[in-house]
């Protein structure tokens, strides 16, 4: 680029002028970026003031600073005369809700991923299709059938049953994506394991599974934050206090729209905001990374 | 190792046979190389012998042992793929200590091996990085010294020298038989290049449609092809073929009768038959018994020689004439060919005429007529 600004240096005049047309698409491109990106940074901004702002004059104008809305963080808070229980223990249990979900998502996904990309068995392909119809079904849909099946396994009220729900719900799309990842790995890759001398199991792990790092990695962080940010089925089937979760416990703090306290609200909302962003920056580079090359297409 | 194919049929569709009914025997030590067009089967055959593939029917056999149920882990065999196949995720070095580190060899006569091995195939500077950071022909040599670190009883090399330039394949070619022939490992190369073919192989397999045509000493293909299809393939350009009639002992081409030598081909009355001539094998002149005379239709220098394409009985030849060889197009052309020199074959089977050619099925009929 700078090479081109020199070829034309015989017109000093034109060099602003060709300096603003080389860079005005970029100019436009972020200046639209920025007005819409806007409102969600206000928002946010909003949020964070509004947080640790002991008043908020006409809910705008913040008027002086207090961790008075943090308060939620050692001691529990007292909400329409009744204690609400620990936000550690709706942390816990979010943490817990996400995690597993996406361990199981994960487990089982590569499985049948791989499964259903690699191996050829009487009704491949009408799995493949029933799946994708079963991802159709809205969550919302299901409500009273999955109630009926929770409370005849007993896991009515338990973390780990609607974590069995979800991961069911979720498991056709995982599939479906980490199948996509396995596609593009080469058989020769395997046969190649195979020859120099794995065993077929060695081969998935040593060489098949590296591979598909990046799908892995991308649909953990989905499932995290699906895990996390699930309200519906939590909401229906958890009623004991010791299971409930960030965004029922968020939800129980409005749930009388005339006694919200909006300074406690938005702190617990930046609360649950956090660890979704330090599972971000950790992860986002696992998902750029993908490791190409080394087999020719033929 | 020897390496024994016996009545081996290959189909992936149930309807057609990829490999059909393949008899191949390759003795302990030998170098076979496996020659023929895209899609003969080459890579199936060889992905057979590997153990990934499991023929339909027929057995294979290592030393006179069944291995059809065989693990590829088991075989002891190094293969270098068409595709290259390295492990993306691994370095170099890693790449190529793999097989070695799945025996269990002790980290630093692994890494020692595979060192060594990288520089036979002149990677050495290069141990660090990752494949998608080599060229493909570092990519192909990468391969190499993957498939021989481990000192396999059998060499299976689909292509390792396809994407070489001409000088490092050269260097490649003589690396190779140097390697198979102090280390004695039984070897199978597929390739497209029939100097290759001939250079390394003390036996070429040639291939077509998922059978062996022919499989025989370089030496013996080239001047003993046992069928058309033989010929035509190998010997660079390819060898000139012209239909004809015998008459009485005699071939009849285009009114044009020639003297055949009967103690060499069967000769029937009236039968139709392809002559065959090497262009190598044709004079300029009217030196030889067997003389044509053709108009000159195209001159070609190749540097050492001229390749002359003559037009006799509106057929094109080709023969060599000497670097300083001047001539105007459409102008005359005396040539004429020895009778020990030339090649006759069956038009209807496509078989030799040859007295000591095997006689066998006919299972080229359709392809023994020219074009
Ligand atoms: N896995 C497979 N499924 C179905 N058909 C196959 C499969 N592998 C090979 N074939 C078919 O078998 C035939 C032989 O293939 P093969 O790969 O052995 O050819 P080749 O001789 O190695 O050719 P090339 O020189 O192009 O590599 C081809 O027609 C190919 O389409
Ligand atoms: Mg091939």
């Amino acid at each position: 680029m700078e090479t081109a600004g020199k070829s034309v240096p015989t017109i000093p005049g034109n060099t602003f002028l060709y300096q603003l047309k080389r860079k005005l698409p970029y100019i436009i491109s972020y200046g639209i970026l920025a007005v819409t990106t806007l409102p969600v940074i206000f928002m946010y901004l909003w949020l964070i003031i509004q947080s640790f702002a002991s008043n908020m004059k006409y809910g705008l104008i913040p008027e002086g600073f207090s961790l008075e809305n943090w308060e939620f963080l050692w001691t529990n808070i007292v909400y329409k005369g009744a204690e609400l229980p620990s936000i550690w223990t709706a942390t816990w249990n979010s943490l817990f809700f996400a995690g597993m979900l996406t361990v199981l998502e994960v487990l089982i996904g590569v499985m049948a991923g791989y499964a259903l990309s690699r191996l050829t068995f009487p009704g491949r392909e009408q799995i493949l299709k029933i799946t994708m119809i079963l991802h159709a079904f809205p969550s919302i849909a299901l409500l009273i059938a999955t109630f009926y099946i929770l409370n005849f396994m007993s896991l009515y009220d338990s973390l780990f049953g609607v974590v069995l729900v979800k991961t069911a719900l979720q498991i056709p799309m995982t599939t479906w994506i980490i199948k996509g990842f396995f596609d593009d790995v080469s058989w020769d890759l395997e046969w190649a394991g195979l020859i120099d001398g794995c065993s077929r199991i060695k081969v998935w792990f040593r060489i098949v599974l590296p591979q598909v790092k990046p799908g892995i990695a991308s649909v953990s962080i989905f499932s995290f934050l699906s895990g996390w940010s699930e309200f519906l089925l939590l909401y229906t089937f958890i009623v004991s206090n010791e299971n409930v979760t960030l965004a029922s416990f968020l939800q129980r703090l409005t749930s009388d729209p005339n006694m919200v306290n909006y300074g406690v609200l938005s702190a617990i909302s930046l609360f649950y905001l956090i660890p979704v962003l330090v599972f971000f920056i950790f992860t986002q580079k696992s998902l750029m990374k993908a490791n190409v090359g080394g087999v020719k297409k033929v | 190792m020897k390496v024994e194919l016996q009545n081996i049929t290959k189909s992936f569709d149930k309807k057609t046979n990829t490999i059909d009914n393949m008899n191949l025997t390759i003795e302990d030590g030998e170098f076979v190389a496996l020659l023929g067009p895209s899609g003969c089967g080459k890579t199936t055959t060889m992905l057979m012998i590997a153990g990934i593939y499991k023929p339909n029917e027929g057995a294979i056999y290592f030393d006179g042992e069944k291995v059809n149920d065989l693990e590829p882990k088991d075989r002891e065999i190094g293969m270098v793929f068409q595709s290259y196949a390295l492990y993306p995720h691994m370095t170099v070095l890693n790449n190529i200590a793999f097989p070695l580190k799945q025996q269990k060899v002790p980290k630093k006569e692994r890494l020692e091996r595979a060192k060594e091995a990288a520089e036979m195939v002149q990677l050495g500077h290069l141990l660090n990085r990752k494949p998608s950071e080599l060229s493909g022909g570092q990519q192909q040599r990468v391969a190499l010294a993957r498939a021989i670190v481990k000192r396999p009883k059998l060499l299976l090399l689909d292509e390792p020298m396809s994407n070489l330039d001409a000088s490092l394949r050269i260097e490649m070619r003589a690396e190779i038989s140097r390697l198979q022939k102090k280390l004695g490992i039984t070897t199978i190369l597929i390739t497209h290049d029939q100097e290759e073919a001939m250079t390394l192989a003390d036996r070429i397999a040639l291939m077509k449609d998922g059978r062996i045509v022919q499989f025989d000493t370089p030496m013996n293909l080239y001047n003993e092809p046992d069928n058309v299809y033989v010929a035509k393939f190998i010997g660079t350009p390819p060898m000139n073929l012209v239909e004809g009639k015998i008459m009485y002992n005699k071939l009849q081409i285009d009114k044009q009768t020639y003297p055949m030598d009967k103690s060499r081909f069967h000769l029937e009355h009236g039968k139709e038959v392809i002559l065959g001539m090497r262009p190598y094998d044709i004079q300029l002149g009217w030196t030889e018994e067997i003389r044509f005379l053709g108009k000159i239709e195209l001159l070609e220098s190749i540097g050492h020689s001229k390749i002359i394409h003559a037009n006799v009985f509106g057929k094109r030849l080709q023969l060599f004439a000497k670097q300083d060889f001047q001539a105007e197009i459409g102008a005359e052309v005396r040539f004429s060919v020895q009778p020990a020199a030339i090649h006759l074959f069956d038009k209807k089977t496509g078989k030799s005429l040859r007295k000591a050619a095997p006689y066998g099925d006919e299972m080229f009929v359709k392809d023994a007529a020219l074009q």
